[in-house]
């Protein structure tokens, strides 16, 4: 029938019709494409450029240098390196209890419950907060004089607490933030991963006499690897580029704190872009950070892959 | 509430309470493992412990906002709200120093024009990439894929700065537009609503027809996407609403973003007074609790939806 209509179709609209089948599913994807090239591929390319050469906000033009950049950030300016290591430590106490917690709350929601869609939409509440918003009720929440969690250590007989004055002690405040804002978020993932379990699975277990628990360790978790990696690579992403949480905790300044110890590393690529208008410097530190995320995902990757269910 | 439950019979899985929570083209309807277990006492109490963390520093925030400032500082916090918040909130709106209200005006213009562009877009892309055949379609949805997984806003954020800096574009709302009128992720959910929402039949009836490409889109694509182009709308709205790195490199406080704002009246010294911090605060967040509150079953399944494929 194709055919037979196309032969009795004028020859121009044959001709409109093949180049609409040929060229139109380029232009629909070229808005994309076109964007992306201009404000994703360039940049990328375009901060290697910068990382090379000295070039300052309204200074000379720019100058290579070749790595001197890189050198500056890895041995010269000290906060770089504690940032990464404030990076990291702040990323791992903020997201191995959140990915925990939130396991064990998607396990609580697959079951039986009244009410799933009110139960989903309570947990996932924090994510309408802004993070500025969530970083000016937390500061207040673990503030030193008038805080909340001071208040009750002081209670229960412990001195307060100058959460901000110490590494350990910023970093679960801060902590706390992410864990508060994003847990509820990924436990809707998990859960939607656990409803996509096959039940047999489950009912051969209780034949079995396996417990509850058990099935949970034996079954649900090694049945979500694949959603697990996905989370652990999401959050390492988001861990590794955190920059309002510590902000924000700290009134809004990126200096992390007295001695710098919450600072991350995006607040120190910021401090050096708008603080001292470095493009070259910043640059370097966005390409350092960077390959940092791709190290900590591939570690991840390689952990969670380890997860094995013998069933 | 919940503590009632009767345990209903395992096989009756599919059958849900009145509202179904799930769009009916569920994908797994039958080996669904949703409910196999009735929770245990102690699951419920901890459930319930784990929602109340998630909703009190909101109702906290209301607590002190509407709190005397006399009040808002002190311990035992208080717990109940007070009277005065619609004085806080008239005080907070009107303070000139404060910018909300612009906040509010250029946080709107910009989340809803990058809310439209990124439906737009991955409706168009996601037609394509689902229904149409081209040269090179494989590579190009790799590279949506890769684009989804790097953080390109990090390692872009410095050329970029550079650019608008040279462009003379800092401060203005088109800085912070452009590089968000696109969402990898967006390409990749209307791609899979597309695969399963439109049949290809459907598309070759109309080709037969002598409808154009973008005769199919505009007729039969789009009003099947319907319900996905909500969610990818509410899921844009929020992410960019709360945006703030981008904003805060390139827009002074002069004309701010409502996060930005917010921010301006947390740390200046002027204003010192918890309460009307808390108050602006909840201003910022009041635009996506209304999402919430009314499309929070479509927020949940978008969520879900999106993350199982």
């Amino acid at each position: 029938m194709t055919t037979e209509t196309a032969a009795r179709a004028p020859k121009w609209r044959l001709w409109a019709s093949k180049a609409d089948i040929k060229a139109t599913p380029y232009a629909l994807v070229s808005p994309y494409f076109i964007l992306f090239a201009v404000f994703g591929v360039f940049p990328m390319g375009y901060t290697l450029y910068a990382s090379l050469h000295a070039w300052k906000l309204g200074g000379a033009d720019p100058e290579y240098i070749g790595l001197d950049n890189y050198k500056f950030l890895l041995f010269e300016y000290d906060r770089f390196n504690w940032s990464v290591f404030n990076t990291l430590g702040m990323f791992i106490m903020a997201t191995v209890p959140q990915l925990v917690v939130a396991l064990m709350v998607a396990n609580a929601l697959n079951k039986r419950l009244r009410r799933p869609m009110l139960w989903r939409m309570l947990i996932l509440a924090p994510i309408v907060t802004s993070v500025v918003a969530v970083g000016v009720i937390f500061a207040r929440i673990w503030g030193q004089e008038y805080g909340m969690v001071n208040g009750f250590l002081e209670l229960i007989g412990i001195d307060r607490i100058d959460w901000q004055a110490e590494r350990w002690s910023s970093w679960i405040a801060i902590s706390s933030m992410v864990d508060w804002r994003w847990m509820g978020y990924n436990a809707l993932i998990f859960l939607a991963a656990m409803q996509t379990i096959p039940r047999n699975l489950y009912e051969a277990a209780t034949v079995d006499g396996a417990s509850p628990r058990q099935q949970f360790w034996q079954i649900t978790v090694p049945q979500l690897k694949p959603v697990l990696i996905f989370t652990v690579f999401v959050s390492s992403v988001g861990g590794m580029t955190m920059f309002v949480e510590p902000m924000m905790f700290d009134s809004g300044r990126l200096l992390g704190g007295t001695d710098g110890q919450y600072q991350t590393t995006a607040m120190v690529l910021v401090d050096i872009l708008r603080t001292h208008g470095n493009y070259g410097v910043s640059a370097a530190a966005g390409w350092l950070l960077f390959l940092v995320i791709g190290v900590v995902a591939a570690v991840n990757f390689l952990i969670v892959n380890r997860i094995q269910g013998n069933k | 509430m919940s503590t009632a439950t009767a345990p209903r019979p395992t096989a009756a899985a599919p059958v849900k309470p009145p509202k179904p929570p799930r769009r009916p083209k569920k994908r797994r309807p039958v080996e669904s493992g949703e409910g196999v277990y009735a929770p245990t006492v102690l699951t419920r109490l901890g459930l319930l412990a784990v929602a109340a963390l998630s909703i009190f520093p909101l109702y906290w925030m209301i607590v002190i906002a509407s709190t005397s400032t006399a009040n808002a500082a002190g311990f035992p916090p208080a717990l109940l709200p007070g009277p005065n918040l619609l004085e806080h909130l008239n005080q907070a709106l009107t303070d000139p120093e404060a910018n909300l209200l612009l906040g509010l005006r250029n946080s709107m213009i910009i989340t809803g024009i990058v809310t439209f562009s990124v439906v737009l877009i991955s409706t168009l892309g996601g037609f394509a990439f689902a229904k149409l055949k081209f040269r090179g379609s494989k590579v190009l949805m790799g590279t949506v894929l890769f684009s989804m997984m790097v953080p390109l806003q990090q390692l872009g954020i410095v050329p970029l700065y550079i650019v608008m800096v040279e462009l003379q574009w800092l401060d203005t709302l088109q800085a912070v537009i452009l590089p968000f009128l696109i969402n990898g992720f967006g390409i990749f959910m209307m791609r899979q609503y597309v695969e399963q929402a439109v049949p290809d039949e459907i598309i070759e009836a109309a080709r037969i027809d002598g409808a154009s490409t973008i005769g199919i889109w505009w007729r039969i694509v789009l009003p099947a996407l319907r319900p996905a182009m909500v969610v990818l709308a509410l899921l844009t709205f929020m992410l960019n609403w709360n945006e703030f790195l981008w904003p805060f490199m390139v827009l002074s406080g002069e004309n701010p973003t409502i996060q930005l704002a917010i921010r301006q009246l947390s740390t200046a010294t002027w204003s010192a007074d918890l309460s009307m911090i808390f108050t602006g605060t909840l201003i910022s967040i009041i635009p996506i609790a209304i999402l919430f509150v009314v499309f929070g079953r479509q927020i949940v399944s978008g969520i879900m939806e999106g993350s199982s494929k």
